[in-house]
């Protein structure tokens, strides 16, 4: 039985959106509430939502880039939020993050091999005389000439800045890295080139992603297991063939079948969700989906507006969080 | 096809031949005939010629996808054709003829009473399009008043009338709305509802839901199948997404760097493509019908090519896995078959083997 | 887990190489594809050689015809103002009673003044006290601005707020009401009429500092650097501020002509310089009441002044059309 690499448990991270004049915060955004998962050694975990969902929250939280309000992260069985700044610095090395806008997240100002050597330099991780080396290497292990270094970002087109951020997100040599998104801002031709590429390198490195995306059609190529998250909430779980051959949550049902479909033999009644995504402010107690769940009618007895269904494993290592299903 | 009360399942059966009351393809009159079209943008750096050359047709009540990805010129195309083009941008060469006018050679007053009135657009970006200052009743108001000539109170009623129909709930309460007070689904609605308040024959939808949830997408576009079939207006429907074109279009355009590559009836094209770029598109999708299969996705090699710098011979060449010499040197012109399709291609895809570029690195 | 230090050949992921053509190798036996990489092409015209970004300023800026005549004239005063001294015909302060009010003439190109200077001379002779006041009141302001501000925008927070409502409150009132009070507490003299001229700054671009540090931070290589273990003084060194530098740079060059401005006002109240040193302001106080006899002495001081500061304004606005990020061919 593996070792989770990465554990979280119970996080959640609030927003104060307003304050009363005693300071009492009167308003809280939750992006993230009492989620819980592992990611194993070697997988892509897929996490799977809409706007508002909370995952790229849940991405930022892993990285250190926001301080969790509940909850632990589970590292090497340590809290993230208990550790001394030493092994910090080391937890941080572990975990990289891709981001999902390529125009923004390189420094417009420095150079190609600037923004993969620095990293490398300021954490030490080759000796000086090896950091050019390094440098090229990195760059053709993300398929771009060693002889672009020189160049700035602006020179580049998206999908190329991208395997710069992924040269970039290497350099430290990571053991997870959290892939926000990273190819919903490219064209559609380089999109399988990227996720290819990712793909080859976590063999090529043994990396473990979390693989982020909008859309449960980016994610099944390329994850093992995919979660599926709706206002802050996990609402499933379930090893990748299994989600997609038997979907248990409703809005799970409901992602699905948006994707358009080319081939008319394998099209299915599309479901059609009623309003827009609720807001993740001040959310009503019960489960966050009953308002536009349309399933609601043939769940007999089940409270989803009071109580918010936990997630629970039905079948073995799929979960779900929804009283439709029996063992919730 | 619509339920009011929430908590119930809208659904419709998807495929294009549920969107219109006209199942044949490429049978109805034509109203939008696009001619030569070249659409130039001349910068310091050199002249870049955007759009090259393209022609296409629209037929009443159909819906015509284009399909490009960036730097293919279908925006460019489309904006031209509404005159909407912005300097450096202009027509080089080409005729838009609509209903028998070219839309070229008309006055700016003419155009005016075009554009909103018979051929109307939707963009991309919902919160830009709608004025930030302005209720939404205000700007659909504007719109009514400019074309239909109604008076201030009947324009309102027709406003909500328009919102009611666009799936807004509440719309006497969210006219009074500012843009930011709603969702990008809901914006999008709103655009969608301004642009229909003339009843236009031809509406244009620039990318309307890249911007938008899946889910929310899936509404936008069982709702412009819906108002098609109410008002049995055309639409041109330009996207980068295959998947959008699969489940709403009628015909398709593929445009590669500024001109038209293929042309066809949808079910064909998705059954068959004919040229390497289209193969290499529907192919390259990541999560469409796909096969559980461990191998990498297809990819189509290389990126598309410098607009300022664009290859003799074929653009797709370069990273085209069934190039032949020829290929390299001339330029395919677009030619019709005797199916009716229309390709730019001289490799018969279905009848050779592709031989995969050697010895490249992608991009 | 895989080596992280491999180096041999066989390791090395490019996409889709079936055949690598002759290559050159490094001498740690890494192995840099040579030849052509499809894209490479494409790559020269698409998108500009690498370059510095400064030459891209300059050849923008030398294309604004106002903004290149600007900083020629700005040039020669900064030579006259170095010269000063020995390029004079005339000394300064000398006075001659006999002389005085003496329309320009070919002994006195711009007339005498009330006491007999000559007014060529002492224009001359003002240039270099305006420019170094101006000069040094902005490096004051800028230094302690681009600090200030940074630490603001950064931080966040209280240190936030605090640091920026003692701007708000030197920036409620006039700024040469502040610089008068201030000199009033320091006492006359050129030196203190620069720390005046300084304090009075500061607020400014600490504003604009924290406000382009607010959006710059928002932008994704800020967290990446962060997420690779950057520590915040360097995110703010090297990341930060470089990308605000721009900005920076346009508002330090208006800062100077305001400075400018302000010392010839203080000047003119008879604060900033003390007689008989030169100084544009001071000439133009003087001469307040001469306006109608000899128009002269108002005249010179006072072109010198507009001259001066039209063209730092124009070089300022030059340079910041010519640091704007243009739009490139996608």
């Amino acid at each position: 039985m593996t070792q989770p690499l990465i554990s979280v448990r119970n996080l959640s991270k609030h927003f104060t959106m307003d304050r009363d004049l005693l300071g009492r915060t009167t308003s809280v955004l939750k992006a993230v509430d009492d989620l819980s998962f592992d990611i194993y050694p070697g997988e892509t975990f897929g996490l799977v939502g809409e706007s508002g969902c909370g995952k790229t929250t849940v991405g930022k939280l892993l990285v250190d880039l926001y301080t969790p309000t509940a909850g632990e992260i589970l590292y090497n069985g340590e809290d993230l939020a208990r550790l001394k700044p030493k092994e910090r610095r080391r937890y941080c090395r572990d975990i990289q993050l891709i981001f999902q806008d390529p125009y923004a997240s390189l420094n417009p100002r420095m150079t190609v091999d600037d923004i993969i050597s620095e990293p490398i330099r300021v954490n030490r991780l080759q000796p000086p005389e090896k950091i050019d080396d390094r440098v090229g290497y990195l760059l053709n292990a993300v398929g771009l000439s060693a002889n672009y270094r020189n160049r700035f970002p602006h020179e580049f087109s998206g999908g190329q800045r991208q395997r710069i951020g992924i040269a970039r997100a290497l350099a430290m040599e990571p053991k997870l890295i959290v892939c926000d998104e990273p190819v919903s801002a490219l064209d559609v031709s380089i999109q399988a080139q990227v996720l290819n590429l990712l793909d080859d390198l976590s063999e090529e490195f043994g990396l473990t992603y979390l693989f982020i995306a909008h859309g449960l059609n980016v994610v099944k190529h390329i994850s093992d297991r995919v979660g599926v998250m709706y206002l802050g909430k996990l609402v499933e779980l379930a090893p990748k063939r299994e989600l997609y051959r038997n979907p248990l949550h409703p809005y799970t049902k409901a992602l699905l079948s948006a994707i358009p479909v080319t081939n008319p033999a394998l099209r299915t009644e599309r479901i059609l969700l009623e309003g827009d995504v609720t807001s993740p402010i001040d959310p009503k107690p019960g489960c966050r989906f009953a308002s536009r769940c349309y399933a609601k009618g043939e769940c007999l007895g089940c409270d989803c507006d009071v109580e918010m269904p936990p997630l629970a494993e039905v079948s073995p290592e799929h979960f779900v969080a929804c009283y439709l299903h029996p063992g919730v | 096809m619509t339920t009011q009360d929430t908590g119930t399942i809208m659904s419709s059966p998807a495929g294009a031949a549920a969107l219109g009351p006209l199942d044949a393809c490429g049978a109805q009159p034509i109203i939008l005939d696009v001619r030569g079209l070249s659409t130039e943008f001349v910068m310091k750096r050199g002249t870049v010629r955007a759009v090259r050359d393209v022609s296409f047709t629209v037929r009443e009540g159909e819906v015509l996808a284009i399909v490009g990805e960036s730097g293919s010129g279908k925006s460019v195309a489309a904006l031209s054709a509404m005159r909407l083009l912005q300097s450096p941008g202009r027509v080089a060469a080409g005729e838009v003829v609509y209903r028998g006018k070219d839309l070229l050679s008309l006055s700016a007053r003419e155009m005016r009473d075009i554009r909103g009135n018979h051929i109307s657009m939707i963009f991309q970006e919902p919160m830009t399009s709608l004025n930030p200052v302005f209720t939404i009743e205000d700007q659909l108001t504007e719109s009514i008043r400019t074309h239909l000539k109604l008076d201030k109170k009947a324009a309102t009623a027709r406003a909500i009338e328009m919102l009611r129909l666009v799936g807004i709930p509440s719309p006497e309460k969210r006219v009074k709305d500012y843009p930011h007070q709603m969702s990008g689904g809901m914006r999008q609605r709103v655009m969608t509802a301004m642009a229909l308040s003339c009843e236009p024959d031809l509406l244009i939808a620039d990318e309307p839901t890249t911007a938008l949830d899946v889910t929310i997408q899936a509404q936008i576009l069982a709702l412009l199948a819906d108002l098609r079939k109410k008002f049995g207006m055309a639409v041109i429907l330009i996207t980068h997404d295959l998947g959008v074109v699969a489940e709403s279009a009628d015909r398709v355009v593929v445009m590669y760097c500024g001109q038209v590559v293929e042309e066809a009836c949808a079910a064909d094209l998705f059954e068959q493509p004919l040229h390497p770029y289209t193969l290499g598109l529907l192919e390259s999708i990541p999560g469409m019908d796909e096969t559980e299969s461990d191998e990498p996705l297809y990819m189509i090699r290389g990126m598309v090519p410098n607009p300022l710098n664009l290859p003799t011979g074929c653009a797709f060449a370069p990273r085209c896995d069934y190039r032949t010499e020829q290929c390299v040197r001339e330029m395919p012109p677009l030619v019709e078959r005797a199916d009716g399709r229309k390709l730019r291609c001289f490799v018969d895809v279905t009848d050779t083997a592709p031989t995969p570029v050697a010895g490249e690195v992608a991009e | 887990m895989s080596e992280w230090n491999q180096s041999s050949v066989d390791e090395v992921p490019t996409m889709g190489s079936e055949s690598q053509k002759a290559d050159e190798t490094l001498a740690t036996g890494i192995v840099l594809p040579d030849g052509e990489i499809p894209g490479d092409d494409y790559d020269e015209t698409l998108y500009e050689k690498p370059e510095n970004q400064w030459l891209e300023m300059w050849r923008s800026l030398r294309a604004n015809r106002a903004a290149l005549v600007s900083l020629i004239f700005i040039i020669l005063l900064v030579l006259v103002a170095v010269a000063g001294p020995y390029i004079t015909p005339y000394n300064p302060i000398e006075t001659e009673m006999s002389n005085a009010l003496k329309p320009p003439s070919a002994e006195h190109w711009f007339g005498t003044d009330q006491l007999g200077m000559d007014i060529f001379s002492r224009v001359i002779a003002g240039t270099r006290v305006s420019l170094t006041v101006g000069l040094l009141a902005v490096s004051i302001a800028l230094t302690t601005g681009i600090v200030l501000g940074a630490i603001a925008g950064y931080a966040g927070g209280w240190v936030d707020t605090i640091i920026m409502r003692v701007m708000d409150m030197m920036l409620a009132i006039p700024s040469i009401l502040l610089a008068i009070t201030l000199m009033a507490a320091l006492g006359k003299g050129i030196d203190k009429a620069v720390i005046a001229i300084g304090l009075v700054s500061i607020p400014e671009y600490a504003r604009i500092v924290r406000g382009n540090i607010l959006s710059i931070k928002e932008n994704d290589y800020i967290a990446a650097a962060h997420v690779v273990g950057l520590s915040d003084a360097r995110i703010i060194f090297r990341h930060v501020l470089p990308n605000a530098l721009s900005v920076i740079i346009v508002r330090a060059t208006l800062g100077i002509s305001s400075a400018i401005l302000d010392t010839a006002a203080l000047g003119f109240l008879g604060l900033g310089v003390q007689p008989p040193q030169p100084e544009w302001g001071d000439m133009l106080g003087r001469a307040r009441g001469f306006i109608f006899q000899a128009p002269h002495t108002l005249l010179y001081p006072g072109m010198a002044i507009t001259a001066t500061v039209l063209a730092f304004n124009l070089l300022g606005d030059g340079l910041r059309d010519a640091l704007d990020p243009r739009a490139r061919i996608k």
